[in-house]
């Protein structure tokens, strides 16, 4: 692997110079920092990171190589990979290909051997910043961040949704006796993966969809998945989901929690500069006990306007989850609507399994609907 | 809130005196809960033996009771203080047998004490292995196959179960010790029938191997609301079979992929929630197939313990605090993280830099020992290190090591070959991890070093990456690097004494170059948070890259360097004057400053100081952190060695250096001047000399008589001293144990035969001086002062003795103007007092006087450094208020951990830890150091006494003492006769080459209670070690000198008559 000079560029003038590894196309897009560990190949095919650039806290990032199973989509969607120390070499049981080469097949840039604790503490100062990766001379580079938009008012979801309606089911031994609509605005496979081994059927539809369309497939219930860029700019679905509630059980995860509260009359705001790890805690609400969670977004929805807005059309509000830190709304219910949205990953991948009992709690509200 | 208000007071159990697999870590425990438990307004008790430690200081807890740690003694302090509730989780594996033992006993019910912190069922099934491995079975979570067996016939049967290899593990043996592997059928039946002889119940575990599998660890916290979380993983560079605590460790867990790793982490929470752990933390160690990623569970254990300690320092998260604080009720979501200030102590800390852990042994001590590592712990210490990448650390953490090893490198086996040295890595010696590094060198195939180490692939390509970065800057001559290469060099972990070595530069210029070119370490924040939030607290460590996140302060400051790894001669009382030293300093507002890289220390929680520095203690790391902080002054005196190491350095360096001067350190400790200083003061010194060839050896020896001690002038610590006692066994040193040479002077001191060793601390602000401690040993000067046995106040010293050593103590003081502390050792023979050595320095015994005679000496030594003068009143008004008692200290030794070593003293120092006696007789208070020690004195039964020639005439004494007190007495031949001839009760008993049964045979049978038995020369030596061994492996008190036998069979006399053993107070000493 030939080591080219590569940099990565912030809004604010920062220029740190590292090695390029993965592709050596220039990119820019939103830059944010993820405090796991592990799971860096979760990260890379989880379609939410579309159009952010990612800075791993962690310094070794590529050890154990990439292994296909672990895929959470079909494709690499976020725009550029940040780490401080690549290691040439691997060699892991489970490994098929390095993570140099998945980047480079997915023509992805990275960057290594660069200050990321630097970088990390820029974007929890200043906020998330348009950011680029690049192998070009300064000026080219400088002009393409100028470029680079701002992760507010895009609507992102298009780029990484499924065109055609499709189904998932069967890929484990169970037999699939309930069948639910996914609305699919960029969703991650161990979603379906966990719907799956739950005897769920998922007809997973791409998200310019009626609700007529949905009720055709007499579902059981609906699901409606996380996905990238600013909820208030997806236009649509929300008042698809609000003609639903109340017809069927609904769960939304991350973006899909945040249509729940769009589709409700709610408000959504971005976070300085989100919430990236596998090691949020959340506190729930009806035993207060704390789940660690794997989080993932960078917008949030305010409590105040969900109250209010509940209030006002008379539904009954439940704020389910609260997250401890920053007492951000994690999850909330419409108890009389049958309505469930979660803010962060319960499905994991990367990250802990806490909060897996979730999809047992709507799979189990199906039945009995 | 939920802190539990019907509790009031709190008993916390320490781990006693330092052994190797628990040591300071768990001052490090107990003294964080003790705070967090005072800090909730609860009254705490203290139990604990190991006087050298932070946590029995009188002012960490209500009630300290530096007592033994046996039910006995607990039962009494429980009845004293009665207590609400006894927290058992913090003082290690001891502290947990205790707890279990007392509720077997009846005595928890008894007095109604609740154990918190951990359940007793919870203890039971986390410790007993079958109910431990029916939790897993349950949970549907791999183990090691393996069955007990009581018998050569079953273990026999085992084989068609489980194949070969397998690991044998004799019951209950003292310290775990006789685990070892058989490959094959004829090894199984040697270790199978050595392992039933050796276990007291004849009880064998045969165990599926998994050698070579990889090794995790993960620390884990619970609380009452089934809160769980993960606080750190650990992964052993050394695969499975070495035990965890002896080998590199590194953290977080490299080699796992998310789904890996959160496999083991849901195992973890099984773990927890089916033991039962509800209110603490709790370590579990696993095993990964490295082909296919089997999981299978090795242990767990259900409290804070070593890689706690090391977690805590690992991630900032300090376990310790919460788990006592969970354990008065409080949920993890209640607790608040102080280094971030927002987040709470429910979440799962994440790391941005690698931490490496690398264990210290001192296997020189031990020579007669395999050095192959197994699953017994042998590491007498470890030092930990942070980089930004993993080379950076690991070679930060070699340095750290203090074994004079500054490179991944083995400068040793250049000319082995390459078969010799595939041979080499295979063994999991201490050094073979350098040994790897020649392999890299070499570029052997990766898969051969792959097959002999099983060292995971990740690591051994990192090594190769590192020594090829070497290779090609060193390719370069020094005079071409740019930045770059400097700064490439510097962010692998390369110090400058290695580039000084390859370029055949000194250090100094080294550094001068790197300066030149502006390459400089820059310093970041351990914040458990990987910089999501802001830190508020300064715990640092140094690394190369773009920006220094923690800008030094304005205000006055004084850093204080710690004292590195534990080794023997030099343990946990080094940590506790750093520690006191710190504090003092933020007391009188001056900003306190530390610097360390031993994870098992108190000094090293981020609260301690003002600012910590986990760094190691090489002349590079702490001058680029006094360049950066432009400290007020730097003290040396408390870090034990490791600093005074550096005085000379700094010194010419022009760091203000508070306390003695250089110029008297030197004097200390060069020979020459030392002699001429104290004939210039009129005080007595032994006659000494030096060989430097063997030629001259018969004019050197004028004027000296044998016996002589004699060790080679270059290794500190008493290292290979010995007493020689004829011109033959001064041959065979010379030749066999150390070689002669002008580069390799031998130091020849006339040895002072039958003369009791004295120790003196004192303390001085260069002109008064006060004698702060005179302690007596009970053994001879002949036996390391760390070895043996004191007393203090001495007990029959004369007044003339006292006095003099007073004054020459005080004029050694005025003529080297020591400027806080100094230790002199005496020695007196007859009424002759002789000067041993002095350390201008904190020595071991400091924790010891100052709990003795109720005054800090670090706090007060502080005061002088700043600018005071001594303040004798401080002390008067101490002794005022002090009631009259014996303190006594004795020393813990490793043996048991080294196979085949003789358990005699001599001159160089094996001890690993101390314990302490307080009573108002001193017989007593020897006694209950005794017991603390776990040398056990009976009250009753058979004695076994032998002693050398020399000693005849003091045993008569003894004899008649142990007659009295109803004992038999078995001797070999000659002391009997000798004792008959005096016309005392003897029965005679063959020694091991008289034929059978003789007396190892007798001890076997547990004929033999205590054993007395001192040797001359090498025959007797060689002749009485298997009675020796023995008395150490079967636990039968026994002392290898007559004064340790007086003093035990009057302790067994005060101790049986009067009023027997009673409790005390440390605090009610002092009213
Ligand atoms: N079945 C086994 N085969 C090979 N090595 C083992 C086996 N079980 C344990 N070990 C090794 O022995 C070490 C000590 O065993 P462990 O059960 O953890 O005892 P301890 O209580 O002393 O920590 C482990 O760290 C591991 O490396
Ligand atoms: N001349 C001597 N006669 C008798 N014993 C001695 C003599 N010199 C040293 N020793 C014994 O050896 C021990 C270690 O020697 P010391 O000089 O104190 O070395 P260290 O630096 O290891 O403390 C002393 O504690 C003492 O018991
Ligand atoms: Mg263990
Ligand atoms: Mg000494």
């Amino acid at each position: 692997m030939e080591l080219k000079k590569a940099a990565i560029y912030l809004e604010d003038g920062t220029r740190l110079e590292g090695k390029s590894f993965g592709s050596n196309v220039t990119q820019g897009g939103e830059i944010v920092f993820h405090t796991g560990m592990t799971g860096y190949q979760e990260i890379l095919t989880d379609p939410s990171y579309c159009g952010q650039i990612v800075v791993m806290t962690y310094p070794h990032i590529g050890n154990y190589g990439i292994h296909g199973a672990d895929n959470e989509s079909s494709s690499v969607h976020l725009s550029g990979f940040v780490v401080g120390d690549y290691p040439q070499k691997h060699k892991q049981w489970r490994s098929e290909t390095s993570l140099h080469q998945f980047l480079m097949d997915h023509n992805i840039p990275g960057i290594f051997d660069v200050d990321t604790r630097m970088l990390t503490r820029k974007i929890r100062d200043r906020g998330s910043m348009r950011a680029l990766i690049s192998c070009e001379d300064l000026d080219t580079a400088k002009k393409k961040l100028s470029q680079v938009p701002s992760m507010e008012g895009q609507n992102l979801i298009h780029q990484v949704a499924c065109k055609e309606p499709y189904v998932w089911e069967n890929r484990t031994s169970q037999t699939h006796p309930i069948t639910i609509v996914v609305v699919d605005c960029g969703i991650k496979w161990n979603i379906l993966r966990s719907f799956d081994q739950l005897g769920v059927r998922c007809v997973v539809v791409p998200p310019l969809i009626t609700a007529e369309a949905i009720l055709s497939y007499k579902p059981n219930g609906l699901f409606l998945s996380n996905g990238p860029g600013d909820p208030a700019a997806v236009e649509g679905l929300p008042s698809v989901v609000e003609q639903l509630f109340g017809k069927m059980p609904i769960f939304g995860i991350c973006l899909g929690h945040q249509m729940l509260a769009l589709a409700l009359g709610a408000k959504t705001f971005k976070l300085p500069f989100g919430h990236h790890g596998a090691n949020h805690p959340v506190r729930n609400e009806s035993n207060q006990k704390i789940e660690i969670t794997s989080q993932n977004h960078g917008f949030a929805v305010e409590r105040e306007s969900l109250e209010k807005a509940a209030v006002s059309k008379n539904i009954d509000l439940r704020i389910s989850h609260i997250h401890l830190t920053d007492d951000t709304v994690e999850g909330f219910e419409l108890p009389g609507l049958n309505v469930k949205a979660i803010q962060y990953h319960p499905e994991a991948c990367p990250g802990p399994h806490d909060s897996a009992y979730l999809f047992k709690e709507f799979v189990a509200c199906l039945k009995t609907k | 809130m939920s802190k539990r208000e019907d509790l009031s007071s709190i008993l916390v159990i320490g781990s006693g005196p330092i052994v190797i697999g628990q040591a300071c870590e768990f001052d490090y425990s107990g003294t964080q809960s003790l705070k967090a438990l005072r800090e909730e307004g609860y009254r705490t008790i203290l139990v604990n033996s190991n006087p050298a430690t932070i946590m029995t200081d009188p002012q960490y807890a209500d009630a300290t009771y530096i007592e033994p740690l046996t039910c006995d003694t607990l039962e009494k302090v429980i009845a004293a203080e009665k207590p609400d509730a006894i927290l058992p989780t913090m003082g290690g594996q001891t502290a947990l047998n205790l707890a279990l033992e007392l509720h077997k006993k009846g005595i928890l019910e008894k007095y109604n004490v609740e154990l918190i912190g951990a359940r007793i069922d919870s203890i039971q099934k986390a410790e007993d292995r079958d109910l431990f491995k029916k939790v897993l079975d349950q949970l549907g979570i791999g183990y090691p196959k393996s069955k007990i067996v009581h018998s050569w016939e079953t273990a026999q049967q085992v084989l068609d179960e489980i194949s070969l290899p397998l690991i044998i593990r004799p019951s209950f043996t003292l310290g775990g010790s006789g685990a070892s592997f058989a490959y094959n059928q004829d090894e199984f039946e040697v270790l199978v029938k050595r392992a039933l002889e050796m276990s007291p119940v004849n009880e064998v575990l045969v165990e599926e191997s998994i050698l070579g599998w990889k090794e995790f660890e993960l620390e884990m916290m619970r609380d009452r609301n089934d809160n769980v979380i993960v606080v750190c993983s650990i992964e052993n560079l050394d695969p499975v079979g070495v035990h965890t605590g002896d080998s590199i460790t590194v953290a977080p867990a490299q080699t796992l992929s998310d789904q890996e790793y959160q496999r083991m982490r849901d195992y973890s929470l099984d773990i927890m929630r089916a033991i039962g752990i509800d209110s603490g933390g709790s370590n579990i160690q696993y095993a990964v197939h490295p082909d296919n990623g089997m999981v299978y569970c090795i242990e767990m254990n259900p409290r804070v313990s070593r890689s706690s300690a090391l977690a805590s320092k690992a991630t900032g998260y300090p376990i310790a605090k919460f788990a006592a604080k969970l354990a008065v009720g409080y949920t993890l979501d209640e607790l608040v993280n102080d280094i971030t200030k927002v987040s709470k102590a429910s979440f799962e800390p994440t790391i941005d830099y690698v931490v490496t852990k690398i264990p210290r042994f001192d296997f020189e001590k031990f020579k007669k020992t395999n050095k192959v590592l197994g699953p017994q712990m042998k590491a007498v210490g470890e030092v930990m290190a942070i980089g930004r990448n993993f080379r950076e650390s690991f070679q930060k953490a070699l340095r750290s090591l203090e074994k004079g090893v500054y490179a991944f490198q083995d400068k040793w086996i250049s000319k082995a070959t390459d078969q010799e040295l595939l041979q080499k890595i295979s063994l999991q010696t201490p050094s073979r991890i350098l040994s790897l590094a020649e392999a890299f060198r070499r570029k052997l195939p990766l898969e051969d070093i792959y097959e002999k180490t099983k060292i995971d692939w990740w690591f051994l390509y990192q090594f190769e990456h590192m020594i090829q970065i070497e290779d090609e800057l060193f390719s370069l001559p020094l005079e071409t690097w740019t930045f770059d290469h400097w700064f490439e060099a510097k962010k692998n972990g390369i110090s400058d004494k290695r580039i000084a070595e390859m370029a055949q530069l000194s250090e100094q210029e080294v550094r001068q170059k790197r300066h030149d070119q502006g390459v400089r370490p820059v310093y970041k924040m351990v914040d458990t948070c990987g910089a999501e939030f802001e830190s508020h607290t300064n715990y640092l460590y140094s690394c190369y890259a773009q920006e220094d996140e923690a800008i030094p302060t304005k205000r006055k400051k004084v850093i204080v360097l710690g004292s590195g790894p534990n080794r023997i001669g030099q343990g946990v009382e080094f940590d506790y004057c750093c520690v006191h030293a710190s504090q003092s300093l933020k007391k009188f507002g001056v900003e306190s400053i530390m610097v360390n890289c031993n994870p098992e220390t108190v000094s090293t929680d981020y609260d301690i100081s003002d600012r910590l520095y986990f760094e190691p203690l090489t002349e590079e790391d702490v001058f680029e952190i006094i360049l950066r902080e432009q400290p007020d002054g730097v003290i040396l005196q408390f870090g034990g060695q490791t600093p005074l190491k550096l005085s000379k350095f700094l010194h010419e360096k022009g760091v203000t250096i508070l306390g003695t001067s250089m110029n008297s350190i030197e004097i200390a400790e060069d020979r020459k001047r030392f002699s001429h200083l104290l004939t210039s003061l009129d005080i007595q010194q032994t006659k000494s000399k030096t060989i430097l060839h063997l030629e001259e050896l018969e004019s050197v020896l004028e004027g000296l008589d044998f016996p002589l001690m004699v060790r080679p002038s270059f290794v500190l610590g008493g290292r290979a001293m010995e007493i020689v006692r004829n011109k033959e066994d001064l041959l065979s040193y010379l030749h066999e144990a150390v070689k002669v040479s002008p580069e390799h002077p031998i130091l020849v001191d006339q040895y002072l035969e039958n003369s009791i060793e004295i120790d003196v601390d004192a303390i001085s602000d260069g002109q008064s001086c006060y004698v702060a401690g005179i302690m007596q040993h009970i053994e001879q000067a002949g036996v390391h002062s760390g070895d043996s046995s004191c007393v203090l106040p001495p007990v029959s010293l004369s007044q003339n003795v006292l006095h003099m050593i007073e004054s020459q103590t005080q004029k050694i003081a005025k003529a080297l103007e020591v400027k806080g502390l100094m230790n002199i050792q005496f020695a007196l023979q007859g009424e002759n007092l002789f000067v041993l050595e002095v350390n201008p320095r904190a020595s071991r015994t400091v924790p010891f006087v100052s709990k003795a005679i109720g005054v800090s000496l670090v706090e007060e030594t502080l005061k002088i450094l700043l600018g005071e003068r001594l303040s004798l009143k401080t002390f008067e008004d101490a002794q005022q208020r002090r009631k009259h008692f014996y303190s006594v200290k004795s020393p813990v030794f490793p043996f048991v951990k080294f196979s085949d070593e003789d358990t005699i003293l001599g001159p160089e120092m094996k001890s690993t830890g101390e314990v302490m006696g307080m009573d108002e007789s001193w017989e007593i208070a020897f006694g209950k150091a005794q017991i603390a020690s776990g040398n056990k004195l009976p009250a009753q039964g058979c004695v076994f006494l032998s002693v050398n020639d020399m000693d005849k005439a003091k045993v008569i004494d003894l004899a008649k003492l142990l007659r009295e007190l109803g004992f038999d007495l078995v001797s070999t031949k000659g002391t009997a006769q000798f004792l008959s001839d005096q016309g005392i009760e003897v029965a005679k008993v063959s020694k091991v080459n008289e034929g059978r049964p003789h007396i190892v045979d007798k001890m076997i049978d547990r004929e033999i209670h205590l054993v007395i038995n001192t040797t001359m020369g090498k025959h007797s030596i060689k002749d009485s070690y298997s009675i020796r061994r023995t008395a150490l492996e079967k636990g039968i008190p026994y002392f290898t000198t007559v004064e340790g036998g007086i003093a035990a069979a009057k302790s067994i006399q005060n101790m049986s008559t009067g009023k027997g053993i009673s409790v005390v107070k440390l605090q009610s000493l002092f009213s």
